[in-house]
């Protein structure tokens, strides 16, 4: 985004909650908490060097108020900006702002969301709406299917290109031990489990679990003198383009043509720069469309670009390393995690997943219907 | 502009669908808007209605599958006078909704809890 500096701030601390499916009664805030403290410790800050916050969860509308709460903190400044999943890019970036400004100095980035225990409508009930709900759209599912069967149409986009992003998926999360899906997976499984809204099956969708995480940055002045290498942040862009899905303009072409642009010119680099992609995988239609939009293939490329493997292990590209939300984790709001993924790589902490000499890894996520579109891209100190 | 204590857009929408027709608007420079509003996007000026001729064309489509159910069609429609709404094409097997078929409207009544609300049918002469 203009008028912010590259590289003035970094993430110095970075933790999941608890995942998969928590004990009876777990609150999405003890979960946002337990991430809290966790990524304190990660950066060696205590509770008490907080002064700014920013939450968004689909279980509680307030969410700075309610974690400020439980916390018994009283952050100099606040932020409960909520765009679906992205909402935590877009905390980034507002932190960013407030960092540089003065605002704060050390801020918390939070997430809990426990829509396994208590089921995904209970989580994220959805608004009636007269110009959709009596069509019974499976929300957000259906407007996804929508938009894959336009590039079907459109590109020639395949089914069996489309289960290639699940494959990959679940290929890196054997790889990540927090991930909950342990099996392997085929193309034929993906075409042939239950299907849910044409050309999506149950394998084209992420999961539905429980989980959450934060986030901790400061300034990079404070950064150098913290635990953990920090990871910079380079670049960030925001962009959104609709609410329902009846308004997005074309749907083969998402708002992260004009979040990534916004990032990659904060961060004076071009995709090719990039070393690794943490790209918001509600669906298997989602990574192809970002890696398009994004800049990794010409529109209309996506599926045959994923062919083969390349978005695996021992591809072209490195996506997803985690599992994604198709294999590792997918709470409902899923971007948290999207970025910490994206960060463990910059600090080469991922183990039998690292992807070698990481220094540039994007984050990008995604929100409602295709709807939000943000774009956070992190360094390490030799990208600075 | 309208004013909101007297009708909402919504409200004379539905009133439109009870009649069998099916609503929409035009801002001042012709273009037109779904779904109905107070106000003009864009300009923030105001807005008439028209009743659409009733013809679109399927933009994409998806087939649901609940638990005991025969297939659900939701699909998006593009309407001939240049807006698009999300609907269901009826009267055909929901897989065998294709973008790119002409189809035309038609109210469905709705019931004790749903305002009648549009749906489409293969237009005539559609493959």
């Amino acid at each position: 985004m203009s008028g912010l500096t590259r590289g003035s701030v970094a993430v110095v601390g970075a933790a999941e909650s608890d995942l998969g499916l928590v004990a009876p009664n777990t609150s999405p805030l003890d979960l946002m908490a337990q991430g809290t403290m966790r990524a304190l410790d990660d950066a060696g800050l205590k509770l008490s060097d907080v002064d700014g916050l920013f939450v968004a969860a689909s279980q509680t509308r307030m969410g700075p108020m309610v974690l400020a709460e439980y916390l018994r903190i009283k952050p100099r400044y606040f932020d409960g900006t909520i765009i679906g999943g992205s909402s935590f890019m877009t905390h980034v970036a507002h932190a960013q702002v407030a960092i540089e400004h003065g605002l704060c100095e050390v801020a918390v980035i939070a997430y809990g969301s426990t829509q396994r225990s208590v089921s995904r409508a209970a989580a994220s009930p959805r608004e009636y709406n007269y110009y959709e709900s009596p069509y019974r759209p499976i929300l957000p599912i259906s407007a996804y299917a929508m938009a894959a069967a336009r590039h079907m149409h459109q590109y020639g986009t395949t089914r069996e290109q489309l289960a290639e992003v699940a494959v990959a998926a679940r290929q890196w999360a054997l790889l990540n031990p927090k991930a909950w899906e342990k099996e392997p997976l085929t193309i034929e499984q993906v075409l042939n489990a239950r299907m849910v809204s044409y050309p999506f099956t149950v394998r084209d969708c992420c999961l539905v679990v429980d989980g959450g995480g934060a986030i901790v940055l400061t300034s990079a002045d404070r950064a150098k003198s913290l635990k953990k290498k920090p990871a910079y942040v380079l670049g960030v862009g925001e962009a959104i383009s609709h609410n329902s899905i009846s308004s997005m303009p074309d749907l083969t072409v998402t708002a992260a043509s004009e979040s990534g642009p916004q990032a990659y010119k904060m961060a004076g680099i071009k995709p090719s720069d990039v070393d690794m992609l943490s790209l918001y995988d509600a669906f298997t239609i989602t990574p192809i469309l970002f890696l398009e939009d994004l800049g990794f293939c010409p529109k209309g490329e996506g599926g045959r670009f994923v062919q083969g493997g390349a978005i695996a292990p021992g591809g072209k590209l490195p996506v997803n390393t985690s599992g994604g939300g198709l294999s590792y984790c997918h709470p409902g709001m899923y971007g948290l995690l999207v970025m910490i993924e994206a960060i463990r790589q910059v600090r080469g902490e991922c183990g039998a997943r690292q992807v070698p000499d990481c220094n540039i890894a994007l984050a990008h996520g995604n929100g409602g219907v295709l709807s939000s579109q943000c774009t956070v891209i992190f360094g390490s100190e030799a990208a600075l | 502009m309208q004013s909101l204590t007297e009708q909402s857009p919504l409200g004379t929408y539905i009133e439109h669908v009870k009649k069998g027709e099916l609503a929409y608007q035009v801002t001042d420079d012709g273009k037109a808007v779904f779904y109905p509003r107070a106000v003009a996007p864009v300009t923030g000026g105001t807005l008439e209605w028209r009743v659409s001729k009733g013809l679109g064309t399927v933009y994409s489509t998806t087939a649901m599958y609940f638990k005991g159910e025969a297939p659900l069609n939701v699909a998006l429609i593009d309407m001939d006078e240049g807006f698009r709404l999300m609907s269901r094409v009826e009267d055909i097997d929901a897989i065998e909704v294709k973008i790119g078929l002409r189809v035309k409207f038609r109210a469905h009544p709705g019931d004790d809890k749903q305002a009648p609300y549009p749906v489409f049918t293969p237009a005539e002469g559609s493959k």
